[in-house]
């Protein structure tokens, strides 16, 4: 017995395969939750209860918007091969960029811009780092970026706990609160930040386009689907991958933007500014197939898990590692799934 | 001074166990971003376990959960033939949630009887050695590396290539449960989330800085354990904040990424092994 690629799979074996790992996906979280203490059944209907009430769908709307921004992005560099790992990192320069422009230049009308660009540039920089270190060292950008996620982590604690920290916040860790000029408009009665969300479905359709219909597109997806041909083409791949490092890294940091300007007001403690977005957006990204205009399914398909894994904690107070966990198990199904439907089983050596 | 090099070895240690995990696969070809992950597990397991039963057994179930762990990833970046970096971040993920819902009942709890940090040192520094013999001086060995340089060549030999990448990661894995179980058994006799704190992935890194040999991962492991205690050490006698000592180990692994790149990785370390292409 052995294993065989299959170069067309049918399309009857592509969704069964899909069905079985998700299947069998369920069924392992469904365990977990039984070791937990929770019955499985009623974790599952928890989980999917905010997709039955507007509050709800405005919880999966507000978590989807970043994860539109970045798994945009995010889509983009993996067709490209650059394996940004580090989005959360670069969510979380953004806010220091978007705070910085909030609380310490002069307000007026073109704060709110300035923060998307501070913001923005912070993250692409951020990013871009990593990318010039794979060029120029060969250095993996997967564990480079994995690391400037601690790193900006421990930066934005840094800036909460000492130099910005609030004269206001007696004992708790953030800064003063934005003035008014600095905080984005939100959907009445939600946290739906809409500049943002449009930003992210505009960024989404824009990447799409780039990527299937420009020259710069068709050297990017060269670059990913053969770095060798791209080489013989005498594309300059450093150059490539670092474009591609600052615009996944710029999307990221503008998402940074969106969630301190328009949900929390002020800069915090950095697990609460990020709330998991980075490596859901792998997620994101990874289901979009190298797409980034797909991701305006399935970023609001991962705003229903976090919002879910949110009713989770709060209905059996569960540590926030359940959405680790329900992420975790999504992405093998759907790897899985992926590499099953590839290939086909020979019995025979 | 004799205590830096001692601290220096007693933190060195769970990298040097865990990068061996990590070597071992990586040396057949599989590439292991689950070690972070799989140590958590294992650490929880060994804890509880420890707890029931006593710590030898604790030791022992950390060892199979690590195994276990590896034999997982292998059906996914060998059986399956998916991305291996994507499935490792996915059982890396997984491990670390798992380990922080189960193991919220375990939460700051003493245990009774810790075992001793040298002990699991001088196991290390062994191991270390085994490993590098194993790799050097053994048939499965020489197997072991070919599958990682040239897969074809293995499968030409009647060899599965398959078969030999599982065996590197279950005792990788096994190997990465010992570094789990000397976190929650010898170095902080306890269970707190989050108490990896970033080592699995300095592992890794360490990998790359040893340039894939054994005995060197020893020397890196505990040049990495040096840095850490002056971290500690140096903490609050000079006036840089705490965030930035804390934030080095991470700043180290970059540094580490950038000098010395991946030009002597195996041949085909992160491919798949697919007959006849």
């Amino acid at each position: 017995m052995r294993v065989e690629v299959d170069p067309a799979p049918r399309p009857l074996k592509v969704v069964g395969a899909y069905a079985l790992f998700v299947g069998l996906a369920l069924v392992a979280l469904g365990l977990l939750f039984r070791a937990y203490g929770v019955a499985p059944l009623e974790a599952y209907r928890v989980f999917l209860s905010v997709l039955g009430d507007p509050l709800g769908l405005a919880e999966v709307a507000r978590r989807a918007i970043p994860l539109l921004l970045i798994g945009s992005g995010l889509a983009l560099a993996f067709r490209v091969g650059f394996f940004n790992i580090g989005a959360e990192g670069q969510l979380l320069l953004g806010a220091v960029g978007a705070t910085y422009a909030a609380l310490f230049l002069p307000p007026g009308p073109w704060t709110l811009p300035l923060m998307f660009l501070l913001g923005g540039g912070l993250g692409g920089v951020w990013a871009g780092l990593a990318a010039w270190l794979r060029a120029r060292f060969g250095a993996s950008e997967i564990l480079v970026t994995l690391m400037q996620n601690y790193l900006a982590y421990y930066l934005v604690v840094y800036l909460v706990a000492g130099p910005w920290k609030g004269r206001t916040a007696f004992g708790f860790l953030y800064t003063d609160p934005f003035p008014e000029a600095a905080r984005l408009p939100v959907l009445p009665g939600t946290l739906v930040h809409w500049p943002t969300l449009l930003l992210g479905a505009v960024a989404a359709l824009v990447l799409h386009v780039l990527l299937f219909r420009t020259p710069w597109g068709f050297e990017w997806r060269v670059l990913g689907e053969n770095p060798l041909a791209a080489w013989y083409l005498g594309l300059d791949a450093g150059r490539l991958l670092l474009r591609v490092g600052l615009v996944s890294g710029a999307l990221a940091g503008l998402a940074g933007v969106g969630e301190v300007a328009g949900i929390h007001h002020k800069l915090l403690e950095p697990a609460q500014v990020s709330l998991g977005y980075g490596f859901t957006a792998i997620l994101v990204a990874w289901l979009a197939r190298g797409g980034p205009g797909y991701v305006l399914l399935t970023a609001p398909l991962l705003g229903v898990v976090l919002a879910g894994g949110d009713a989770l904690k709060l209905a059996f107070s569960m540590p926030f590692r359940v959405v680790d966990v329900t992420s975790g198990l999504l992405l093998l199904a759907l790897i899985g799934a992926e590499a099953a439907s590839r290939h086909r089983l020979v019995w025979r050596r | 001074m004799e205590e830096a090099l001692l601290r220096a070895v007693l933190f060195g240690t769970p990298i040097l166990l865990a990068g061996l995990g990590a070597l071992l696969a990586e040396r057949s070809g599989v590439v292991n971003l689950g070690v972070e992950g799989m140590m958590a597990l294992a650490a929880l397991t060994a804890f509880a376990a420890a707890q029931a039963y006593g710590p030898l057994p604790g030791v022992l179930a950390a060892l199979g959960v690590g195994m276990l762990s590896g034999l997982f990833l292998g059906l996914f970046a060998v059986t399956l033939r998916a991305n291996q970096f994507v499935a490792g971040l996915a059982v890396a993920a997984l491990g670390l949630g798992a380990s922080g819902l189960l193991g919220k009942r375990y939460e700051g709890l003493p245990l009774a009887h810790p075992l001793p940090e040298g002990g699991f040192a001088l196991v290390g520094a062994v191991l270390a050695l085994l490993v590098h013999l194993f790799l050097t001086r053994t048939r499965t060995g020489l197997f072991l590396r070919s599958a990682g340089e040239n897969p074809k060549a293995v499968d030409l030999f009647g060899v599965s290539v398959d078969g030999v990448r599982y065996l590197a990661l279950g005792l990788g894995g096994g190997l990465i449960g010992l570094a789990g179980a000397y976190l929650s058994l010898a170095y902080r006799p306890s269970w707190t989330d989050g108490m990896t704190a970033g080592l699995g992935w300095v592992a890794i890194a360490l990998v790359i800085l040893a340039a894939w040999h054994p005995l060197r991962a020893l020397l890196g492991a505990y040049f990495f354990g040096l840095l850490f205690f002056l971290q500690f050490r140096l903490q609050g006698s000079v006036p840089i904040p705490s965030e930035a000592f804390a934030a080095m180990p991470y700043l180290l692994v970059i540094l580490v990424l950038a000098l010395s790149g991946r030009s002597r990785a195996p041949k085909a370390l992160g491919q798949p092994f697919e007959r006849g292409r």
